[in-house]
């Protein structure tokens, strides 16, 4: 048992934790940075926005990213879940009486359930957009020649009037983007923490940038559906 | 002052248990929290019934023995305060005190609030000191200047009287406050390098043989810590299991 | 020219030779167990205090198996855990002019002449490698800014020779001793016992060879062999059921042993710590000390005049607003060479005086004021200057002065501030003497063996290095010197002729009758069919010892006492009620064992106590002081070890005497003026 492999140990499940939540931090501000093109409007837009995921799904290196993003996704969920059962059964009885909230903030004691949010979320995300550009039938734009799948119209009709969906839709973006916020409010930190990198100096800089992220990204990303939403219909 | 105890009963370890309510009277409020228990047991005892039991000693805050969760709280509602320091003037007159024992799986109940705190001393034992031998020749005790910072950080991680309110509060029932704190006292002294990376592994792996759970970064360990330990020494064991996963030879 | 019957004196096996030569001479001649035969030796240590972990530590890093037992439940919790200012080395790292023999003869002046020359040496000998060994162990010393270790004076020295770690020495040198004897558990080389508690020593063919020890969670009674048992199970100060020890700490160990033939020395020396917070109410459980090194910053001082006590204690005075020349100072008044600095049961007396002259300062008239105020001043002024802040106002002098006085004491004023509600920093601390440490206990020889071969006994529990008091931070340098430097090597040399004897078997009769016994006690104390609980016999006993075997002692009040404890040990055993059965977790039950012994130890505290017709040290009796209050020795029929033999009533006890001879230092009258 002494010197038992990297992944076994409890330390080591949360430096597994730490690093792919802080890459799949990475992967956000990418996501975000191409997704901000939707605010552009009319053809300029539309053209932007479809290069932008033509380059996200043709590009080798990209590849390998979306791979590893895949990969970190299903990663984070299962060590989060396995995490979670270990912690349960470390305190088979609970207490009759808990005031959790003197000495802990709601969202790192709620990670689980955020973190099933946005894990529902994303499914239903991959479902809406991914699988379509991949297998469905996505009609095309030819830019510079090259013909790109117009997954700008897609983006707009589903957030628009012929969606019945829509709205829900939107709500549900919107919810999940709250429950990132309250994710990475405590997940960025603690990641740092994790992995030992707190420091005088060091961890108010981080905390500041965490929460300022945790905030700036979800409102983004649930201002844009709420933009098209309201602009389409 | 009058307060209404609802306090966990258990026989014996494989017994069940249950929450039992006891009025008492006649409190003041200079009483310790555990002289209130004493008063209490004193009537049951009159009664002929049996008293409540529950780990005591040194009632100064530094043995580490008393252990209640008093109202949904290890060591009830005062910050840096063990059971024993707690005075009933912290309670409203009328109160309803649940009491409870630390909950965790490596901390079974032996009686009523008594529980075995033992796995905390096989985390010790699996590495919690620096190898030398008593024999009293060793270098003179100022050969090794120690920078005082880093002597008054190791004595901050020192401190820790293995209550085990950090496990009690915790809601993963993690011993991480307490297997780093001592982790990190040794990594700041000179005494402790040579066996650094080596007591950082094996103290983890024991605790996690114990059955605690795992750290999720709450902090609520380190806000209901009696003596104050600081989530600082947790990153620090953080950081030298990572370096002794990584790097370490052999 | 004295009788035969008393010149006969105890032997107490003090090597020959100089007195600084005599533990090195001794360590070069006695027997060696080599390294094959001591894994065939089995050793029990009982309690894990600093002595019992350091020897429990020590001995299985030798070789030894040994066996640690604690009632606790880890050998963490330990009281010299509590121990708050610091532990006394002869370093000499203040350049002050410290040496081995001026430790040495501070601690016989500070016993006021009643301890053994030899024994006190070794210590002062020792001393500075407890220091060494404990950095070595992790043990974070306070430091100054070079990185070198700061040291603190302490009461009734003149030189700054004690080591601290804030007000937490106690907890720090045990978590030291700790950490070594985990080691060894993990090795497998101590077997290590919680919960469990001694209930018995077995005595084989005259030799000590092994415990009967209870299971607390269980009740179980078990049977340990060895071929020797430490007993490290510390001092018996709860006998007076108020004391500043813990709530599970007992005599019943000790008493055992004396029953079973161990003789008990000087029981009467009983240290009352001048610095306590003051009794509260009826149901106090324990007293709190506050760490004497308090005494090096605070001032210890009542109102001159009683119109002003009368003021402060109804509250329409704050003591800081009485001003400087309305306050009697007492110790600095009484005692100007040593101030506030005093030896404790000088400290201890002179509050006393002042409170049953009437001018205690709380409302039961017994307290008085610890001030700090001068203290922050002065340490405020010195940081304005290091900081080179000019001419410093005075908040932020006192801002300064604060910060100072807490990196000091914070824990000490955290914990009186939690205690009395009171915040010292603002409002002097009240403060009044209680009972410590006790300096008497198992009567050992030069080798800390008892009367009885093969039991031994280490720290509190023996009555070795402190005579008539203990002088600060030395309890804690007695306790690791005794466990990590002696015991290892005195044990040997009676071991050594243990190496063919093969494993005790527990099966024999003795064991049989021991067992049995344990056995009866608790059933005795479990059926009686009585009604009134534990905790109401100890407070009462409490008492008792407090009024009449307490700060001052005279004849007739320890004669009363005597009829009492008995009286009361009758109507103990018929009415005393212990719900819940013995075999399951029931601490009322193990609270009771320990009450029935502290009656009986009650008892021959007063035997000796009236027995010692002087005053010495803690030791007071009303009778034998002069003209000022002071205490008034007697060397030509006192200067020995009161060693009392077991034999049925604790107070019917036979008296060994052990003759103490002083060639090296010379018998004065102590004086701190």
């Amino acid at each position: 048992m002494a010197k038992s492999g990297l992944l076994s140990s409890s330390l080591s499940k949360k430096y597994a934790m730490a690093a792919t939540g802080l890459f799949l931090c990475l992967f956000l501000a990418g996501h975000l940075a191409g997704n901000l093109q939707l605010f552009i409007g009319g053809i300029q837009g539309q053209t932007a926005f479809n290069e932008y995921a033509h380059f996200m799904t043709t590009n080798p290196a990209v590849k390998l990213l979306s791979y590893l993003t895949y990969f970190s996704i299903l990663f984070h969920a299962v060590d989060g879940v396995v995490l979670t059962v270990q912690n349960r059964r470390a305190r088979p009885v609970r207490y009759a009486k808990e005031r959790p909230a003197e000495n802990a903030g709601w969202s790192s004691r709620n990670m689980m359930l955020l973190g099933t949010v946005m894990l529902v979320f994303i499914v239903v995300h991959m479902q809406n957009f991914w699988w379509k550009m991949h297998f469905g039938v996505v009609p095309t734009q030819m830019v510079e020649g090259v013909e790109m799948h117009d997954l700008h119209s897609v983006v707009m009709a589903f957030f628009g009037p012929e969606n019945l969906y829509a709205m829900p839709a939107a709500g549900l973006y919107v919810v999940a983007m709250a429950a990132m916020g309250f994710h990475l409010w405590h997940g960025f930190e603690s990641s740092f923490q994790s992995l030992g990198l707190r420091f005088d100096k060091f961890t108010p800089l981080i905390r500041g940038f965490g929460r300022t992220f945790s905030v700036v990204v979800p409102f983004l990303f649930a201002a844009i559906v709420v933009f098209i939403f309201v602009t389409q219909s | 002052m009058n307060f209404t105890l609802k306090i966990w009963r258990q026989d014996g370890p494989k017994s069940p248990g249950r929450m039992v309510t006891y009025p008492v009277t006649g409190i003041s409020d200079e009483m310790s929290f555990l002289e209130m228990i004493d008063v209490l047991n004193d009537q049951l005892v009159r009664n002929g019934d049996e008293p409540v039991a529950f780990d005591h000693d040194c009632r100064e805050g530094i043995c580490g023995m008393c252990s209640m969760f008093i109202n949904g709280e290890a060591h009830g509602p005062n910050r840096l305060t063990t059971t024993c320091q707690l005075h009933m003037r912290s309670f409203k007159d009328g109160e309803t005190i649940y009491i409870e024992p630390w909950r965790a799986a490596a901390f079974p109940i032996i009686r009523d609030l008594v529980v075995d705190r033992s796995a905390m001393d096989r985390v010790m034992q699996s590495g919690g000191y620096v190898s030398v031998n008593t024999s009293g020749n060793t270098v003179d005790a100022n050969a090794l200047p120690i920078p005082k910072p880093a002597a008054d950080e190791a004595f901050q991680a020192a401190a820790c009287i293995g209550c085990g309110a950090c496990v009690a509060t915790c809601k993963n029932a993690s011993a991480m406050l307490f297997v780093s704190a001592k982790v990190s006292q040794l990594a700041l002294l000179p005494q402790g390098q040579p066996e650094r990376l080596n007591r950082a592994e094996s103290m983890v792996e024991q605790m996690d043989l114990e059955g605690f759970g795992n750290c999720t970064n709450t902090g609520a360990c380190e806000v209901e810590c009696p003596v104050g330990i600081s989530l600082d020494h947790i990153a620090r064991m953080n950081r030298d299991f990572l370096h002794a996963k990584v790097a370490k030879k052999g | 020219m004295r009788d035969q019957k008393q010149s006969a004196s105890m032997d107490a096996k003090v090597p020959q030779g100089p007195l600084a030569d005599k533990w090195t001479q001794h360590k070069n001649h006695v027997n060696l167990v080599n390294p094959a035969n001591k894994r065939s030796i089995d050793v029990i240590v009982v309690g894990t205090g600093l002595a019992g972990s350091s020897a429990a530590a020590s001995l299985a890093e030798m070789g030894y198996n040994v066996k640690a037992f604690c009632f606790q439940d880890s050998p963490r919790r330990a009281h010299s855990i509590a121990a708050q200012g610091g532990i006394n080395a002869a370093k000499n790292y203040q350049n002050d002019g410290d040496s081995t023999f001026r430790l040495f003869y501070d601690t016989i002046k500070g016993g006021d002449y009643r301890s053994r020359e030899a024994n006190v040496h070794r210590l002062a000998e020792v001393s500075a490698n407890i220091i060494d060994q404990c950095v070595m162990q992790g043990v974070p010393f306070a430091r100054d800014y070079g990185g070198m270790l700061d040291n603190r004076s302490f009461g009734g020295v003149q030189v700054s020779r004690t080591f601290y770690a804030k007000g937490q020495t106690g907890q720090q040198l045990l978590l030291g001793a700790y950490s070594a004897l985990s080691r060894q558990i993990g090795q497998g080389k101590v077997e290590m016992f919680n919960r469990h508690e001694m209930m018995d020593v077995v005595v084989v063919d005259g030799k000590c060879r092994g415990i009967i020890a209870r299971n607390l969670i269980t009740g179980a009674l078990e049977r340990h062999s060895a071929h020797a048992v430490v007993l490290c199970t510390g001092g018996y100060g709860n006998t007076f059921f108020l004391s500043t020890n813990a709530m599970g700490s007992n005599a019943s160990a000790a008493w055992k042993a004396h029953r079973k033939g161990s003789y008990f020395a000087n029981p009467c020396y009983t240290q009352i710590h001048p610095t306590c917070i003051p009794v509260s109410d009826e149901a106090q459980s324990k007293l709190t000390l506050m760490s004497e090194s308090l005494r090096n910053d605070g001032r210890i001082w009542v109102p001159k005049h009683k119109k002003d006590v009368a003021a402060i204690r109804s509250g329409a005075l704050k003591p800081v607003d009485l001003v400087e020349e309305d306050r009697d100072y007492y110790l600095e008044r009484r005692y100007p060479a040593f101030g506030n600095l005093v030896p404790r049961d000088v400290a201890s007396r002179a509050a006393k005086e002042r409170c049953d002259a009437g001018m205690g300062v709380n409302s039961s008239g017994q307290a008085v004021f610890l001030d700090f105020s001068s203290a922050i001043e002065r340490y405020g002024k010195t940081a304005a200057n290091v900081k080179g802040i000019e001419s410093p106002s005075a908040e932020q002098i006192e801002d300064l002065g604060r910060e100072a006085v807490e990196a000091k004491y914070g824990n000490l004023f955290q914990m009186y501030q939690q205690i009395t509600a009171d915040n010292p920093y603002e409002t002097p601390m009240k403060i009044y003497p209680a009972v410590h440490y006790t300096m008497g206990g198992l009567w050992v020889d030069y080798n800390l063996m008892t009367t009885v071969p093969g039991l031994y006994a280490a720290g509190e529990a023996n009555f070795s290095d402190h005579g008539a008091n203990r002088l600060g931070a030395s309890a804690l340098m007695q306790g690791l010197a005794d466990g990590y430097f002696v015991l290892p090597y005195t044990i040997g040399d009676y071991l050594a002729d243990d190496i063919r004897t093969g494993a005790i078997s527990t099966e024999g009769a003795e064991f049989d009758t021991a067992e049995r016994g344990v056995r009866e006690r608790i059933e005795a104390l479990m059926g009686n069919g009585g009604t009134t609980p534990v905790d109401d016999f100890h407070r009462e006993l409490g008492k008792i010892m407090w009024n009449k075997c307490g700060m001052s002692r005279n004849a007739t009040d320890l004669q009363s006492a005597i009829i009492e404890i008995q009286a009361l040990r009758e109507r103990f055993y018929k009415d005393v009620r212990i719900p819940g059965r013995a075999d399951q977790f029931n601490p009322e039950l193990d609270k009771a064992g320990r009450v029935a012994d502290f009656l009986e130890l009650g008892e021959l505290m007063c035997k000796d106590a009236l027995e010692r017709n002087e005053s010495c040290g803690g030791h007071f009796r009303e009778e034998h002081q002069n003209a000022e209050g002071e205490a008034d020795r007697d060397d030509i029929n006192f200067t020995h070890v009161s060693s009392w033999e077991f034999t049925g009533v604790p107070s019917e006890a036979t008296l060994h005497k052990e003759e103490l001879a002083f060639e090296n230092v010379e018998l004065k009258t102590r004086s701190y003026k």
